[in-house]
């Protein structure tokens, strides 16, 4: 029914393809540096597209997004630093931890609305920032080396080898993508947005809207765990900084940037934010006073973000 | 689930509801027959949407208790009620302005067929629900208009769509808030023999400030001045009630 091709699609599917041939194409433009950076970007970009869940078709405006990422990270880093390096128990952990947090604070923050519900994320997620700090043992805010990534045990991932970590990630961002997309049209997407769209009329039709925005505020800790766990493996390193409120806040910029509520704004997003503040950041020290004022113009005159700009109209595009 | 008619009437008993200084609703009791059209009108302010919002259960009054098919459903919840049959239309027009015309009546129908957590299939091709969504666009006269934005549509169709959403929970009563308000006259006609069509399958309550709307499908009459019944009855008697004409009839047919 919806098969105009926009500039977006074609952005989106270039943005596919490059990320699924930069190992090879990086070197082959004497860049090798690039693989690392793209790596970066797609793990932002899991992370994005998890906020873009609850925020972009749920209205849930988290500013305390990025505690999973650090829950995510630490499953990791803690585990590893008492020698079980096995994926196989790491990441249930880091998948359970996510998801028990997740719901514990969604209990909390769901009963409130607007402004209230993003200072009362952006609390919960400090006293857990606050908590990775305190923790000496783990190196406080000095933060934890990881000396062997996870270990699946089979040859088939073995993450000690760059490509293969890099392939990980672009699996992973795939499965995420699509997992966004079949959400989105679902039954269960459905619900999820008629009730940012009006929460009360969806109640008024039958449907108790607690327990699936709830639903989804646990999918997306789950899914933003996830990225910790790469990013964890990836950097070979964590520390509180990961979960800062800063880090939450640059979520909710790439997704805006990108354009929310779209499918591929938040990967669109994270590889503007990154590209942009990387080329920035080698051009002045004042990168700031450059991205900072980019941004708010593109909120102000950019509704869709990116993604608006280049035709995208409907949540499935 | 609750499909043809059944013998169900709606009650409120003695409903009170304050709002800091200002009292809603003082010992508020009416019952609404299955089969019949009750119309609850008043001048403004004088708690005829308090008494929707309390019966459909988006407020709790402080005393009093609501029967619904014989059950007390006080303490239901509001998508509780639903399920049950009561459903409700709003006074400022509640679509999903976001979504297809399509959209708005197929996320009531995958209301009444169970819980949504399903995740994968996309609801927007599951016959079994835009079947029964288009049907019933069909019979509320915005069968062309499926797959517009309900945003753009026309302020008469957003009504239309408005009772639409309400009439897929499949209930056996609805609570029609101010359903003709800013329509037209060409369109008031239009929905007045719709909503009479429907009378042979639902009980209604009908809030109304319309009131030729309201004497020509009304089996029965409830006044509410300042939240409480100041009288109830067949539309002849309540015409013949000199306290009606001079709190409420009076002002309006001067």
């Amino acid at each position: 029914m919806r098969s105009q091709l926009t500039p977006a699609h074609a952005v989106a599917t270039l943005l596919i393809v490059l990320c699924a041939t930069i190992p090879y194409l990086a070197p082959a433009l004497d860049e090798p540096f690039y693989v690392i950076v793209f790596a970066r970007i797609m793990i932002w970009a899991i992370a994005a597209i998890s906020l873009n869940l609850i925020m972009g078709f749920g209205g849930m405006i988290s500013f305390g997004h990025a505690v999973y990422l650090g829950i995510g990270g630490y499953a990791v880093g803690i585990l590893g630093f008492h020698d079980v390096t096995s994926a196989w128990i790491q990441l249930p952990i880091a998948i359970g931890l996510c998801a028990l947090v997740a719901l514990v604070f969604g209990v909390i923050c769901l009963r409130t609305r607007g402004i209230y519900f993003i200072m009362i994320t952006l609390a919960l997620a400090q006293m857990v920032f606050f908590l990775s700090v305190s923790a000496e043992r783990y190196g406080s805010d000095d933060g934890l080396n990881i000396l062997w990534r996870s270990e699946f045990g089979s040859g088939l991932i073995d993450l000690e080898d760059g490509v293969v970590m890099y392939y990980t990630i672009f699996a992973v961002l795939l499965g995420c993508l699509l997992l966004q997309w079949r959400m989105v049209v679902s039954r269960f997407g459905m619900v999820l947005r008629a009730s940012q769209s009006n929460d009360t009329r969806v109640q008024a039709i039958g449907i108790p809207t607690y327990r699936y925005r709830l639903a989804a505020f646990v999918i997306a800790g789950v899914m933003c765990g996830l990225a910790g766990f790469l990013q964890a493996n990836l950097e070979r390193f964590v520390s509180p900084d990961m979960m800062n409120w800063h880090r939450s806040g640059e979520l909710i910029l790439m997704t805006v940037l990108g354009g929310t509520a779209t499918l591929f704004g938040p990967l669109v997003g994270a590889v503007v934010f990154l590209l942009l503040s990387e080329t920035l950041s080698t051009i002045t020290i004042h990168w700031h006073l450059v991205f900072g004022p980019f941004l708010i113009l593109v909120v102000l005159f950019a509704r869709g973000g990116v993604m608006g700009l280049l035709g995208s109209r409907t949540t499935r595009d | 689930m609750t499909d043809g008619p059944r013998d169900l009437h709606l009650e409120a008993r003695g409903l009170h509801k304050r709002f800091g200084g200002l009292q809603a609703a003082t010992d508020l009791s009416m019952r609404a027959q299955q089969g019949e059209v009750h119309a609850v009108i008043g001048p403004n302010g004088a708690g005829k949407t308090t008494l929707v919002h309390m019966l459909s259960g988006f407020l709790r009054p402080d005393s009093g208790s609501i029967v619904f098919g014989g059950d007390d459903i006080t303490g239901l919840s509001a998508p509780g009620r639903v399920q049950r049959g009561l459903a409700r239309s709003f006074q400022i027009t509640s679509v999903f302005r976001e979504f297809t015309v399509l959209e708005n009546v197929v996320l009531p129908i995958q209301a009444r067929q169970g819980h949504s957590f399903r995740f994968w299939q996309s609801a927007m091709r599951d016959p079994g629900l835009t079947g029964p969504a288009r049907a019933l666009l069909e019979e509320v006269g915005l069968g062309d208009r499926a797959a517009t934005r309900a945003g753009h549509l026309a302020h008469g169709e957003q009504r239309q769509l408005e009772i639409a959403i309400a009439l897929a929970t499949n209930p056996s009563f609805l609570l029609l808030d101010e359903p003709m308000a800013g329509m037209g006259p060409e369109e008031n006609r239009a929905l007045i023999d719709f909503l009479g069509a429907l009378k042979k399958t639902h009980g209604m309550l009908l809030i109304e400030h319309d009131l030729d709307a309201v004497f020509a499908l009304a089996d029965r009459i409830t006044v509410l001045v300042y939240g409480r019944v100041i009288a109830s009855g067949r539309p002849d008697e309540i015409r013949r009630n000199r306290e009606v004409r001079t709190a409420y009839l009076g002002e309006a047919h001067a």
